[in-house]
């Protein structure tokens, strides 16, 4: 267990809880939810989290993304 | 809806026996395209009732086609979802533009609105892409799974359309959710749509307000259940032979990492730079205002008017003077300002549709973090350097109050525009290097320190960047076309009488006197503290009017290098013109707009005088 920002870019991980209420609703929206497996494609320093899930390309702050806990994808 | 409160996209004007027919799609599925193929020439832009939200609408056959902004669901989260939520649940027929390359995405959206109970048809659009990626889709499957007609479509390419407009009649509602219905029911029984009812179990306090019910807690219950169906639609009836990394995933990939995204992004800005401040701001300005405006019409206009009026009296001055109203305000509006709106929104209409800003913004997210803003706050930072009043309206994407406020702030008081930067330059460059590296760092340090500042001590919380990255694509040359001509159009429409209103103030403060008056009364803080003549008063006056006249009046004094430098400061800082003072006023209401502009004062005065100081 670990959180989204500290995921290295191309790792596979999946979603095990994302905290923010609204955060969590508006990733059901665009097709991320609890046990979806993403990848990381981008980590800018200090900075956003950029993610692949499928064809969704997600850019995710990175005080929201320390509130997303994953764990490794098998 | 019903006592408490109303809809107001009920009261938005109808014309007799037209039905609502509204386009719906997430953000950058190409809706515009749909609609000016749909309507053609005749385009209604109005602001939602209440709200700063554009929405467009033009008369197709028996109904009322409108465009609303771009949603990836309906609810009340932000202005704009609000805005498309009331149209919606107002609406008599949706058509659902669907990005057949981001179906996880956007069909969330379309069951959403099959679960309200509205009548809709699905245009699957970008069905090119989707095949060039290496993607099949089973229409005739998805639109069974739906419910609901599906048509192909290319909007770019015009295919699809004749489909589309005869699927229209034939739109349906679909299979819903069949859990919630016992629930949909029972609140449909008091008298209210099934739209409104599935947005009260989801959670929504404004719509269950208005009915005098309880929103539900079941939001994140039935989100899932929808997010759960949507993916087993996907998984049968879509295949993926093999995914074909295509040019635009790459340098998609580019323009968010550093290494890559800078140089990038500043080819970007140079590219604009020679576009707005070179082509547009020397060569078409100097035909429009200086051969036309000038040359021509001014010539004509001023011969007329003295023919008739003293060129000393109060009216000849009023109507053909230095500042007058036939003179100024348009060769001002026409000859210089509408070439550079013009060219800004061209730009910035070539950048919104090549989906490029979201990149943008989530490579300079964390710069802008520290000043209380996220990465979405770039976008009018870089309309200010053409219009800090354009870039003030922009303003309204940002996610709160407080971010809304800093961004304005910030523009007032650190962002010269273009008008400005080119007398600033003019004045600047034969001082040389060191000069303009001062005054570039002092006006960088006053950005961020205002930011972080204002980070400090507003109330509340800003919101953090989470936002989808659309793929990068080759701008339409007719949707940018179009949407350049219609934005131009409001901003002048929206500036034009401000500028009238400049110009007979300026020319009374001259007429009167009154300009000398308050030379002498301010010469304590000109000469004194900031240690510049006294006139230097009539250039920060002018520069109320107009900013670049304003650094265009330290043109006419005598002053030394390090005179000029503290004038530029003070000018840069000091309030931006009337039209963004007004802009400023209406977007962030009396007080805000206001302290805005006397921090603006105060900080110019404070800056420059320091600088005259650790000069001397």
């Amino acid at each position: 267990m670990t959180t989204l920002d500290k995921v290295r870019r191309g790792e596979k991980v999946e979603i095990c809880r994302i905290a923010d209420e609204r955060v969590r609703a508006q990733a059901i929206r665009f097709g991320i939810c609890e046990g979806s497996v993403v990848t990381c494609g981008e980590k800018l320093p200090a900075g956003p989290v950029v993610i692949y899930a499928g064809w969704q390309e997600l850019a995710i702050g990175r005080s929201i993304a320390c509130n997303i806990t994953v764990k490794k994808a098998s | 809806m019903n006592k408490h409160c109303h809809n107001p996209a009920e009261t938005m004007e109808l014309p007799q026996g037209k039905k609502r027919l509204v386009l719906v799609g997430n953000p950058n599925v190409g809706k515009s395209v749909f609609f000016n193929e749909l309507t053609g020439r005749y385009v209604d832009v109005s602001n939602f009732p209440g709200t700063t939200v554009e929405i467009h609408k033009a008369p197709y056959g028996d109904y009322i086609l409108m465009d609303i902004p771009g949603v990836y669901g309906v609810s009340s989260f932000n202005d704009e979802e609000r805005v498309a939520r009331d149209i919606i649940l107002q609406a008599d027929t949706v058509i659902n533009i669907v990005d057949a390359l981001h179906l996880e995405r956007d069909l969330f959206l379309t069951q959403q609105l099959i679960d309200m109970g509205i009548a809709i048809v699905v245009a699957l659009n970008m069905m090119d892409e989707a095949v060039q990626s290496g993607m099949t889709i089973d229409v005739a499957k998805l639109s069974k799974h739906l419910g609901v007609p599906v048509i192909p479509t290319v909007a770019v390419k015009k295919q699809g359309f004749q489909a589309l407009r005869a699927a229209i009649a034939k739109a349906s509602l679909g299979y819903g959710d069949p859990r919630i219905q016992p629930e949909l029911e029972r609140l449909m029984a008091t008298g209210m749509g099934r739209g409104d009812a599935l947005l009260i179990l989801e959670g929504d306090e404004e719509v269950a307000f208005c009915h005098s019910q309880q929103a539900f807690p079941l939001r994140e219950e039935i989100y899932l259940r929808r997010r759960q169906r949507v993916n087993e639609i996907i998984a049968d009836v879509v295949q993926v032979k093999q995914a074909i990394k295509k040019w635009n995933k790459l340098l998609g990939q580019w323009a968010v990492r550093p290494v890559t995204g800078l140089p990038i992004l500043f080819a970007i800005l140079v590219a604009m730079y020679w576009f707005i401040g070179v082509f547009v701001a020397q060569t078409v300005v100097g035909l429009t205002e200086e051969t036309i405006m000038l040359g021509i019409y001014s010539e004509f206009i001023t011969a007329l008017i003295f023919r008739f009026f003293s060129p000393e009296g109060f009216l000849g001055l009023l109507l053909a003077g230095e500042f007058g109203l036939l003179t100024m305000a348009p060769v001002y509006l026409f000859g210089l300002l509408l070439p550079l709106v013009v060219g800004f929104y061209l730009a910035l209409s070539v950048l919104e549709d090549s989906g490029y800003l979201p990149r943008l913004a989530t490579l300079v997210d964390r710069m802008l973090t520290s000043l209380g803003l996220n990465g979405r706050a770039i976008i009018p930072i870089i309309l200010g350097f053409g219009c800090v009043t354009m870039a003030t309206i922009t303003t309204r994407l940002l996610g709160s109050k407080r971010e809304r406020m800093i961004a304005t702030a910030l523009l007032g008081v650190t962002i010269p525009c273009s008008a400005q930067i080119g007398v600033i330059a003019g004045l600047i460059a034969p001082l040389g290097f060191s000069y303009l590296a001062i005054y570039v760092l002092t006006i960088f340090s006053i950005f961020v320190i205002l930011g972080t500042v204002l980070n400090k001590i507003l109330p509340g919380e800003s919101t953090h960047l989470l936002i989808d990255l659309p793929s990068l694509r080759l701008p339409r040359v007719k949707n940018v076309l179009t949407k350049t001509y219609l934005k131009s159009l409001a901003f002048i429409k929206e500036a034009a009488p401000l500028f009238v209103l400049a110009a007979v103030a300026i020319t009374v403060l001259a007429y009167t006197g009154a300009l000398t008056g308050l030379q002498n009364l301010l010469a304590p803080l000109t000469e004194g503290w900031l240690r510049l003549p006294r006139e230097a008063t009539t250039a920060f006056v002018m520069g109320i009017m107009r900013r670049d006249f304003g650094a265009a009046g330290l043109y006419s004094l005598t002053l030394t290098p390090e005179q000029t430098l503290v004038g530029l400061v003070t000018i840069t800082l000091f309030v931006p013109c009337i039209a963004c003072i007004m802009v400023m006023v209406k977007e962030r209401g009396w007080r805000d707009g206001t302290a805005i502009w006397g921090g603006s004062l105060v900080i110019a005065f404070l800056a420059g005088g320091l600088i005259a100081r650790l000069l001397a």
